[in-house]
């Protein structure tokens, strides 16, 4: 049988999701279930004085209404921040408490502070209509540069700063920048982004009256987590009594990794007005409560040698964590932002200041990528300005800081274990055209249009890991992986896993895997995740980590059941386990034609006799069946890397930017399924390419979101898009038997500095902002064409 | 959504009786259902016009393009006969919004409804379009009165919408990166009788630009347009462009019209 791992296999999810045939949680109905409609803060910053539902009680159908005063009464737990971050003089980070319905105070616009249940969603829309909040409006904290100078959001927190943060040597680097020929200077601004994922959040609650279980189907990254959390800190039920099952999830990209609110209050809810509850967020409702990504203000130097060696780097970051700290909110621009600011780069010192500060705004948390995009973003910037400024080329200055030998030490935290920085940028190189730009560029000047070329080369850290490091760092749990795999008599195989895919199709790439391990058809394998009454135990799926973690505890479960097999194999044989190897399914007794198939010994495991004689196939001490798990804890994280070129070409009378070109480079160690990590690429790219060009969330001084609907968020679309240009190269992660490395983010990675060097190129240097809008570039499109007449 | 009564209308006449101050007549339903979901509008009376088969459908002779109201952005877009006639106006229809907009949005409902960021009104002032509804005839430059707002009366229907042929012409926009409405759209058209220069988009309702009309009229080419200041006072600004870079586009994309004539 040829190995599947490498092979363009057919998405087995795609079937379902092309012909609608999906099963999403807002599709999912319980007889005599209840419409939930919460009601919502208006304001960004208030008091609550009082909540009145005397007269939406009384409205056509209401069953219900709770408010923040039934939550304090019945002690239901908020959400939590699932990383401490100690601050640099070694003060724990300070963290508000995030009540799920809040009782004394909003701090964010859609906060929400009751919730209406009623026989129909319309009913439960009039009756929120007539709930009477009375507000004292406070002065909003919207403004991320002047969070630490404004009034303190939260009681308790000065500054309204969580920590100030650091990683590296300051003495270090201030020592490197004296010895240094020149200081590049960058001050920027990571936009912040709402994740958009084409599903809104939903859940639907079922009460069992009977064995007073609540089953709480979600859309969620991370069902188990979600029960731990709900049950643990929200006490909402134990977690014997608590079932949380994510459906097919239509994309989260980090936004539907953390427990919201929602899910706390309706799981609650449904145990007390014994009724089945639905939830369904609108789209506005996204918009404003999902988690959002990134929004740093950054000041970044770099000091350089004359010939363009780094001597060090310095990375001052405020982050924005919004009105409340969740689950990855602070490790975000710490832990996952901090270690990569240095880049793919040899940098003799360096470090990471960061300030996390609460503002008025919906929670910042991970958002695909989480962190490696701002970092990667800070340093492929200032290496761009470097070069410009020497006088370099982008690939030259780059190639000249590589390391070359691997394992490299990177110098803030990470031990990369393999990589070929060279080989990546050079295939770029060759694949992007790079010699052929200056004729491109010449060719759209006689068309009267500016054509930029940008280059970036990243470095990600992703399937964060291992345990004992993690929760060293402040992680409240571990981050570990499991699997198990269960042969059933007759032979097909089911892979319970605790990774979860919401696009990322694991239910081709993990059967993949275990067909190889197993030598099973493919076809008689399945993949059942999303369940916590299925399956042991999972940490979900975010930062790139299914695979290399997830998918490692399949192989190391698979490893087990072909030992037990094996065993098995010998005493049906007549043989010793010594002499009994496994390949293509088989046991073969060596040198002999003795064999059997995993499928026979698996239906012997759960059958062990014959008749008319007692004689087992199990050896002494096996039990009967074949089912085996794995826990795995990965010794480090993954380092996936790349190198992307691309090419813009600009419109100067009207800003517009053309993307023209782009290609990418990645090396993600061995591939399992080059069709599926394509289309990750793809969709990473996308998204990079949506932060570098269109979209922007933004709130007005008074803490409103302006772009709360897709007439005024830019999402990028299909036709925004040239067709991509993908490469792999490949070095191994000696860190997992399959040599994997996560690849979900990468494209996210690298593709904003990589679009906005090359608008920058265009533009002759001159800076501009995230997001490259038109009329952004239009004004620079003139003031570059002021200077160029002055110079004239 | 607030409840409503739905009509389903079989004639004009019909539809004209049921309609009152608290109706909408539901052409595409792409401007009045989502206000309705978000809340921004309700209504007693839905009256549905898509039954009525008379209000539907392409006519071109020597001198005109008839369309009528309940007509899809798509049809217009894929019609051969406008696309012979007056290419620049299938063309709009082609950029108007996302397939799943131009598959159910209607011409009547467009024009009806008045965005400031709409592309057919372009169209009606650049092409000298006649509004037909059911007791009169308008003019262009006379229907449209302000931000959403028409010289329609409650009751009144747009049943079909006439287009003088240009000479030459065309439309160019600038499409809202979210929206892909006009930021600014600019639709310049040569007739035998005039040089007209319709934009949307820049102000709070469509208008012919008179300075670029005249400054046309004496040179027909886009070297004209550089000497023409077009201020920016009056103009819209929002998150996705100032007044200052409206006023702008204005002048570059008339130009590229020009061009493209
Ligand atoms: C996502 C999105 C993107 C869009 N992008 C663009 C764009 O790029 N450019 C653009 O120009 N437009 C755009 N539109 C608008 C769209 O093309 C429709 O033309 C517009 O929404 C109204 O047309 P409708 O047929 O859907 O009207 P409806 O929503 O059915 O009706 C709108 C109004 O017009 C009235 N009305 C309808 N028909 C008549 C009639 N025959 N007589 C009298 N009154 C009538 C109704 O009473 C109602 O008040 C967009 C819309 C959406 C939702």
């Amino acid at each position: 049988m040829a190995s599947l791992v490498g092979s363009r296999v057919e998405r087995k999810e795609d079937k379902r999701f092309l012909t609608g045939k999906g099963r999403y949680t807002s599709d999912i109905n319980i007889a005599n279930q209840t419409y939930a409609i919460f009601i919502r803060s208006p304001h960004a910053r208030a008091k609550i004085k009082k909540v009145d539902t005397s007269k939406a009680l009384k409205s056509s159908g209401v069953v219900d209404i709770l408010t923040g005063e039934h939550i304090a009464q019945d002690k239901i737990g908020g959400l939590i921040a699932g990383w401490a971050i100690r601050s640099e003089d070694g003060s724990e980070m300070k963290c508000p408490a995030n009540p799920p319905l809040a009782k004394d105070s909003v701090n964010f616009v859609g906060d929400p502070v009751a919730v209406v249940f009623a026989e129909t969603l319309d009913e439960a829309k009039a009756a929120a209509e007539l709930v009477k909040v009375d507000y004292k409006v406070l002065k909003a904290v919207s403004n991320l540069v002047e969070a630490m100078d404004s009034e303190a959001i939260h009681d308790g927190i000065d500054k309204n700063l969580c920590y100030d943060w650091l990683l590296g040597d300051r003495q270090k680097v201030k020592e490197a920048f004296e010895k240094a020929d020149r200081i590049i200077k960058l001050d920027i601004t990571n936009n912040r982004l709402i994740p958009n994922a084409m599903e809104p959040r939903a859940c639907v609650i079922d009460y069992n009256t009977a064995s007073e279980e609540i089953t709480c189907y979600t859309t969620s990254q991370n069902p188990h987590l979600s029960r731990l959390i709900m049950s643990a800190f929200g006490g909402v039920a134990p977690e014997n009594k608590l079932r949380v099952v994510a459906p097919d999830v239509g994309g989260g990209f980090g936004s539907k990794i953390n427990l919201y609110n929602e899910e706390i209050v309706c799981s609650w809810a449904s145990k007390k007005i014994e009724r089945p509850i639905k939830w369904v967020a609108e789209r506005t409702e996204s918009f404003l409560t999902d988690t959002h990504g990134r929004d740093h203000i950054t000041h970044a130097e770099l000091a350089v040698t004359n010939d363009g060696k780094f001597l060090g780097f310095k990375n001052e970051t405020i982050a924005n964590l919004g009105a409340y700290a969740r689950v990855f909110g602070t490790v975000t621009p710490t832990y996952l932002f901090g270690p990569c600011a240095t880049g793919v780069y040899i940098m003799p010192a360096a470090y990471s200041n960061v300030k996390a500060v609460y503002t008025n705004t919906a929670p910042v948390d991970a958002y695909r990528g989480a962190g490696r995009p701002e970092a990667t973003y800070t340093i492929e910037r200032i290496v761009d300005k470097a070069a410009m400024e020497l006088g370099m080329d982008p690939i030259e200055i780059r190639m000249k800081n590589f390391p070359t030998e691997f394992p490299f030490k990177q110098t803030l935290v990470h031990q990369i274990d393999s990589g070929d920085y060279v080989a990546g940028l050079n295939k770029a190189k060759e694949m992007a055209d790079y010699d052929g730009f200056a004729a491109r560029k010449k060719e759209s000047e006689s068309k009267g249009k500016l054509r930029g070329i940008g280059v970036t080369s990243y470095f990600e850290a992703c399937g964060i890991a291992p345990s004992p490091v993690v929760m060293m760092l402040g992680c409240g749990v571990g981050l570990w992986e499991s699997a198990e795999v269960r042969f059933n008599p007759t032979g097909q195989v089911t892979v319970y896993t605790g990774s979860h895919s919401h696009g990322q199709s694991h239910q081709t790439t993990f059967a993949q895997i275990a067909a190889d391990e197993l030598g099973v058809p493919i076809e008689n394998i399945d993949v059942v995740h999303g369940d916590t009454d299925k399956g042991t135990f999972g940490m979900g799926t975010y930062g790139s980590r299914s695979l290399t973690v997830g998918g490692i505890a399949i192989v190391n479960a698979c490893k087990k059941i072909v030992n037990k097999g094996k065993r098995i194999a010998a005493k049906m044989l007549e043989a010793s386990p010594d002499e009994v190897d496994f390949k293509n399914g088989e046991f073969v007794v060596a040198k002999s034609n003795k064999k059997k198939t995993i499928g026979e010994v698996a239906f012997a495991s759960y059958l062990p006799g014959v008749r008319d004689e007692v004689k087992s196939p199990l050896p002494e001490g096996d039990e009967p069946g074949l089912i085996e798990s794995s826990f795995f804890d990965p010794a480090n994280f993954s380092f996936p890397a790349g190198s992307h070129i691309c090419e813009v070409e600009i419109d100067p009378e009207t800003g517009h930017v053309k993307l023209d070109k782009y290609t990418a480079v990645d090396d993600f160690g061995t591939i399992v399924n080059p069709l599926i990590v394509e289309g990750q690429v793809h969709g990473g790219l996308a998204q990079g390419i949506g932060q570098a060009l269109y979209e922007n969330a933004q709130y007005d001084d008074s803490g409103q979101l302006i772009t709360a609907s897709y007439m005024d968020y830019t999402m990028p679309r299909a036709d925004d898009l040239p067709d991509f240009n993908l490469g792999f190269t490949c070095t191994k992660a000696t860190t997992n038997p399959l040599g994997v490395k996560g690849c979900g983010e990468a494209g996210t990675i690298a593709a904003t500095p990589t679009v906005m060097n090359a608008v920058i190129n265009a533009l002759d240097g001159k800076e501009i902002s995230l997001p490259a809008t038109a009329e952004k570039v239009w004004k620079a499109c003139k003031e570059m064409k002021k200077s160029n007449a002055k110079a004239a | 959504m607030k409840t409503f009564n739905y009509h389903s209308a079989k004639d004009v006449k019909e539809a004209s009786k049921l309609a009152s101050s608290n109706s909408a007549f539901l052409a595409g339903g792409m401007t009045t259902i989502p206000s309705m979901k978000l809340g921004l509008a309700s209504y007693k009376d839905i009256i549905d016009i898509k039954r009525i088969k008379k209000l539907s459908g392409i006519k071109v002779s020597g001198k005109t393009v008839t369309i009528g109201a309940t007509t899809k952005h798509s049809e217009v877009a894929s019609s051969k006969d406008i696309k012979k006639a007056i290419p620049s106006l299938t063309a709009l229809a082609e950029g108007i919004g996302d397939p799943q907009v131009r598959n159910r949005g209607t011409i009547g409902g467009s024009i009806a409804n008045n965005d400031p960021a709409a592309d057919y009104p372009a169209a009606c002032i650049a092409l000298d379009a006649t509004i037909h509804t059911n007791n009169r005839s308008i003019d262009a430059e006379k229907f449209f009165r302000g931000m959403f707002e028409t010289c329609l009366k409650s009751t009144e229907i747009i049943e079909s919408i006439e287009f003088s042929i240009p000479q030459k012409s065309s439309y160019q926009k600038l499409p809202n990166p979210a929206s892909r409405y006009a930021i600014v759209g600019v639709y310049v058209a040569q007739h035998k009788t005039g040089i007209n220069v319709g934009v949307t988009g820049a102000k709070s309702s469509v208008y012919n630009e008179k300075d670029l009309v005249a400054a046309l009229t004496k040179n027909f080419s886009s070297s004209a347009i550089d000497n023409v200041k077009i201020s920016s006072s009056g103009m819209n600004s929002d998150i996705h462009a100032s007044a200052e870079y409206r006023a702008n586009m204005v002048k570059a994309f008339a130009k590229k019209a020009v061009d493209a004539c």
